[in-house]
């Protein structure tokens, strides 16, 4: 009960700070709503990345068993544990244009820090691995003498995987994917140091919230409280599909 | 001698009786003298060297006083402090940041004195491959610029200085905005600024000369800004009216002011209180 208050009380003050007339005032503002255009799209962007890329990594963790299985896992956990501007910092020093990487890629005009890869960037590097860790466990709980039975009766691994392996991992492909959403829509400290902050380019809501819009406290609030909605409303929604279908 | 039962559960008495002889010897060690006073000094980014080195001295003349510092860029202090942050100290790099914190009064009004003053500079990295060598190089197109939020003083003054210059003969009219067009970024605090220049991912910056000073000297070259154009950042330093230790805070002040305060920050770039 004390947890619960103690995360719930945070919430309403941010609510109650908020006056509905400035509310809608702000959200008239060009900055802001280009802050949540640009939060929305990166977040999409640097989610579909992280399942896409990450759904084959996590089969290979949550089901083989190999050498150096143990320093991948550890290593997927790193940017989790990382603080964030470590991680900017780390991005920042690999794919600047005088990093690691960055600078063949310079050379080859290429630039990504300052951009918007570099927001899509950012919230992938934190937000993949708790979508991959998810993801792993689930496909690792799936039962093979399921997937076995399919492949009796002639189905493919691909179609096993397909038809078996992801519908019953589904419970946890969806939480991965909603956490690892919400953590790429509040990265703020891997995001202003290799991004850069630009509004319009590259400020996000965390960034536009931060810097309070010039100082104007209420702008944030207006922001604070929108990130609350949404980020409400999609957990909201992704746990009544989820109960629903289970 | 409390870890011994004998019976089953611990002898009540037994384990008061160990409690209390243990609390009273840990009040015994943890107590020798008074405890020193903390004074928390809320101060801009760009005087976080200084601050740092002002406390060592001032530590060692008053024994008993332990400063402790939060820096951050001076519009957060300022939210800070009126969110009822427990400052003892505000030390700002604009008097507009200790306006926003007097008229939610939370500093006696008239109480601020300026400190200290800062002047802007353009660094460029030390290999400056980008060849910029004149502030009207800054408007070439494709260059990465780096400058402080118009929210964080040193982004305000940088703005003030593009504006100025642009009135100008030696520059074009569309100056100021040739210059916005090649920003790459808008730091939060104007450490970070430098932090990208001396990294090389941008290719100028606007920053305070006392930024420019001690370690960072090497790693970068400066294009100096003149006085026509140069906006001198004037840094107040004020009590926080809630302040609890009133006393040592008007001291801490009254130092900072001193002749061998305003030595150590004008040995970090820092230009004398008075003009």
């Amino acid at each position: 009960m004390p947890m619960a208050l103690f995360l719930f009380v945070p919430l309403v003050a941010l609510v109650a700070g908020a006056e509905p007339a400035r509310l809608l005032a702000n959200l008239g503002d060009p900055a802001v709503a280009s802050a949540i255009r640009i939060s929305l799209t990166t977040t999409l962007v640097s989610l579909a990345l992280s399942v896409v890329a990450g759904t084959p990594l996590a089969y290979l963790l949550g089901r083989r068993r190999f050498r150096g299985r143990g320093a991948l896992d550890t290593l997927i956990d790193l940017p989790m544990v990382l603080p964030p501007s470590v991680a900017g910092i780390a991005l920042l020093l690999a794919f600047g244009r005088r990093g690691l990487f960055g600078q063949f890629l310079d050379d080859a005009g290429v630039s990504i820090a300052f951009t918007s890869v570099a927001v899509v960037l950012a919230q992938t590097f934190v937000a993949a691995p708790l979508f991959v860790k998810s993801a792993a466990a689930g496909f690792g709980e799936v039962d093979r003498d399921l997937e076995q039975a399919a492949q009796v009766d002639g189905a493919t691994g691909a179609q096993t995987f397909w038809h078996i392996t992801l519908p019953l991992s589904r419970t946890a492909l969806i939480t991965g994917a909603t956490m690892s959403w919400a953590r790429a829509l509040g990265e703020f400290g891997a995001t202003i140091i290799f991004a850069g902050n630009v509004i319009g380019r590259t400020q996000t809501m965390p960034l536009a919230i931060y810097i309070g819009l010039e100082g104007d406290l209420s702008a944030a609030v207006t922001l604070s409280v929108l990130l609350l909605i949404v980020s409400f409303g999609v957990l909201f929604l992704v746990k009544g599909v989820l109960h629903r279908r289970v | 001698m409390c870890a011994r039962h004998r019976q089953a559960g611990i002898d009540p008495r037994r384990l008061a009786v160990c409690a209390a002889v243990l609390l009273a010897w840990l009040a015994a060690c943890a107590v020798p003298s008074a405890p020193p006073t903390e004074l928390t000094v809320y101060a801009a980014a760009s005087l976080a060297d200084a601050f740092t080195e002002l406390a060592s001295v001032f530590e060692a003349a008053n024994p008993g006083a332990r400063i402790v510092h939060s820096y951050a860029g001076s519009n957060q202090l300022a939210a800070q402090i009126n969110q009822g942050a427990p400052a003892d100290v505000f030390a700002s790099a604009n008097t507009a940041q200790m306006g926003v914190v007097a008229a939610a009064g939370n500093v006696v009004p008239g109480a601020e004195r300026i400190f200290a003053r800062n002047r802007l500079v353009v660094v460029v990295p030390k290999d400056n491959r980008a060849s910029v060598r004149t502030l009207q190089d800054l408007g070439r197109p494709g260059l990465k610029i780096v400058l402080a939020d118009r929210a964080v003083p040193a982004g305000a003054y940088a703005l003030d200085f593009l504006t100025r210059a642009e009135a100008l003969p030696e520059f074009t009219a569309d100056y100021s905005q040739a210059v916005l067009s090649n920003v790459a970024s808008y730091e939060e605090n104007v450490r970070s600024v430098l932090g990208k220049v001396v990294l090389g991912e941008a290719d100028a910056g606007v920053v305070y000369t006392s930024d420019v000073g001690g370690t960072a000297r090497d790693k970068v070259a400066r294009i100096e800004i003149p006085d026509p154009l140069n906006t001198p950042a004037a840094y107040p330093i004020a009590i926080v009216k809630a302040t609890k230790h009133a006393a040592l805070a008007e001291r801490y002040v009254a130092f900072v002011l001193s002749p061998d305060g305003q030595a150590i920050l004008a040995r970090h770039g820092f230009l004398p209180a008075a003009p």
